[in-house]
């Protein structure tokens, strides 16, 4: 049977996470049908059939379905469940806010954030912050799936897949209604798609430390900048910064930690990174540990230095 | 309006686990366990809405061996009015966690239910959005920001891009986020008042749920390790690394 992918869009553009999902479904393996759900979401429909892989888009459109609000997505997958073995959806907010939802209404279980396909029904999952991996064996008739994007390559293009339109108004009393969206819009590339990271920790000391010394790097080296969540409790930088077991979870070529001391649950959300650089006063600091090259040294200094160097 | 809380019992967040050399599992044995810190979160909502005179009663309920009564002995200890213990000796799935505490909603009826977004043990994040779904209610997840109104509720919730905020109608269930509050210390007078709260006793069955597992766990292993590097001596250094050695700039 076939598998369904619940895309992450924001309506005008499909999210490169649903791209490194598609990736894990192919591997899965069967015919890949998107979802689209949304409102004026054509472009991303659009985008999600020029991928590699995908043999049909759905695209569903409604008041009730723009905002990404569960129920009435959790309803519309669940309505198309019955021609799907697997649904799946990239670990976003998104997916991981509908997916457990749409699991418990088909009565099965869901497998979170899988890093690896072993086979159509046994999964590799990270588990106690990544400091162990379990290999899972899916047992019900249908799989309920969320992928760790950091762990997989994005889909290539491909021929132009066919859009189905799939709208329906037909959804039950509404138990949820959106009110406002503070999306943050930056010219920096984004967290979960960056080659290059800087990430600051509680030792930038405040938000306008934070900004006068870390943003100007970041430009340089065109990075997208993230934060421990030590600095992100402290309001130095705003909470979709955040990296770590609970926050984002980034594999980028170049990952420099600022300050950051490097606990577990941190290590959890960037030890994947290619290289690792770590700037820390404290040389006992663990995230030495993990780090391909590490600079002992006042970061007020360092880093002002490294933006001349660059 | 009653409020229900949810705490599971996990390894503390401190502990640096081990995995067992067999593959079987994490070795839990004279491990260090706390109530998961997401949950301590929940409870001091739970606990602040109580105190705003926005909920009267707090009721905490937790699915595990019967040391987990020591966490609900500190849910009570923050200030919960009442705890219910699920004891099993399994290791209970999320689908099946949900499945008991909707029979324990069903039998407490509460305005709204607090839920840790996700354990730091298993790193499911799905409980709550379960637990929901089969409530047939709404759900708020990763909330930075609760309000309660009349009937309804406005959460505020962490999302990838920043914030979105949703208006829900109550009874809901809630999942919590980092920034939602800072959980407080139970104090040694509230500690000792905490023993002689009321505790149920339940089990799996007197809810009529299954704990069989749909997930057959083949093996548990460590990650790939990562090695220490290079210290290096300056920025110049760095940089030069970066760009011949490392070829990422």
């Amino acid at each position: 049977m076939a598998i369904l992918l619940l895309a992450d869009h924001d309506n005008a553009t499909l999210s490169d996470q649903s791209g490194k999902a598609l990736t894990a479904a192919s591997q899965i393996g069967g015919d890949v049908h998107v979802l689209v759900a949304g409102k004026g979401a054509k472009a991303a429909a659009d985008a999600a059939a020029k991928l590699a892989g995908v043999s049909k888009v759905l695209l569903a459109e409604s008041d009730e379905l723009a905002n990404n609000l569960a129920e009435p997505l959790s309803d519309l997958i669940v309505s198309l469940a019955g021609s799907y073995d697997t649904i799946i959806a990239a670990a976003t907010s998104t997916g991981k806010n509908v997916l457990p939802r749409v699991a418990a209404l088909l009565d099965v279980a869901q497998i979170s954030e899988i890093i690896e396909v072993v086979s159509a029904d046994i999964f590799k999952r990270p588990i106690y912050a990544g400091n162990a991996i379990q290999t899972v064996q899916a047992t019900d008739a249908k799989k309920v799936i969320t992928v760790r994007t950091a762990s997989f390559s994005p889909a290539s293009q491909g021929p132009s897949a066919v859009v189905e339109d799939i709208s329906t108004t037909a959804f039950s009393s509404l138990l949820a209604t959106f009110v406002a969206d503070a999306i943050s819009s930056s010219d920096r590339p984004e967290l979960s798609s960056a080659k290059i990271i800087i990430s600051g920790g509680r030792a930038l000391g405040s938000s306008e430390k934070f900004k006068e010394v870390m943003l100007p790097v970041a430009d340089k080296l065109g990075a997208a900048v993230g934060a421990s969540r030590a600095a992100v409790d402290a309001g130095y930088a705003p909470n979709d910064w955040q990296i770590g077991q609970t926050g984002k979870v980034v594999a980028p070529q170049l990952y420099i930690a600022c300050g950051i001391s490097g606990a577990i649950q941190h290590l959890a959300g960037m030890k994947d990174s290619k290289i690792i650089v770590a700037i820390n006063k404290d040389e006992e600091a663990p995230i030495f540990q993990v780090a391909d090259y590490g600079l002992v040294g006042d970061l007020f200094e360092v880093l002002p230095e490294l933006q001349k160097a660059l | 309006m009653k409020t229900l809380v949810p705490v599971k019992r996990v390894v503390d967040y401190n502990v640096k686990i081990r995995v067992k050399p067999d593959g079987t599992g994490v070795e839990l044995a004279n491990v260090k366990m706390s109530m998961n810190p997401f949950d301590e979160i929940s409870v001091e909502e739970a606990l602040r809405l109580k105190e705003a005179g926005k909920a009267e009663e707090v009721v905490v309920v937790s699915i595990g061996p019967a040391k987990a009564e020591e966490t609900l002995r500190t849910a009570l200890a923050m200030g919960a009015d009442r705890a219910v213990l699920v004891e099993t000796d399994d290791a209970v799935e999320p689908l099946a966690v949900a499945k008991i505490l909707k029979g324990v909603a069903e039998a407490e009826k509460p305005g709204l239910i607090i839920v840790g977004k996700q354990a730091i043990d298993d790193d499911s994040n799905q409980t709550g959005q379960m637990l929901a779904a089969l409530l047939g209610t709404a759900q708020a997840t990763f909330a930075s920001k609760i309000e309660i109104g009349d009937g309804k509720a406005t959460v505020t919730r962490e999302v990838d891009g920043g914030l979105q905020t949703i208006e829900i109608k109550l009874p809901a269930v809630v999942t919590t986020d980092l920034r939602l509050n800072e959980p407080r210390y139970a104090s040694l007078p509230n500690i000792m008042k905490a023993k002689k709260k009321p505790l149920d006793k339940k089990s799996p069955a007197d809810f009529g749920v299954s704990t069989e597992p749909r997930l057959k766990v083949l093996k548990t292993e460590e990650p790939s390790g990562r090695k220490a590097g290079v210290k290096v001596k300056s920025v110049a250094e760095l940089v030069e690394k970066l760009k011949t050695e490392a070829g990422v700039l």
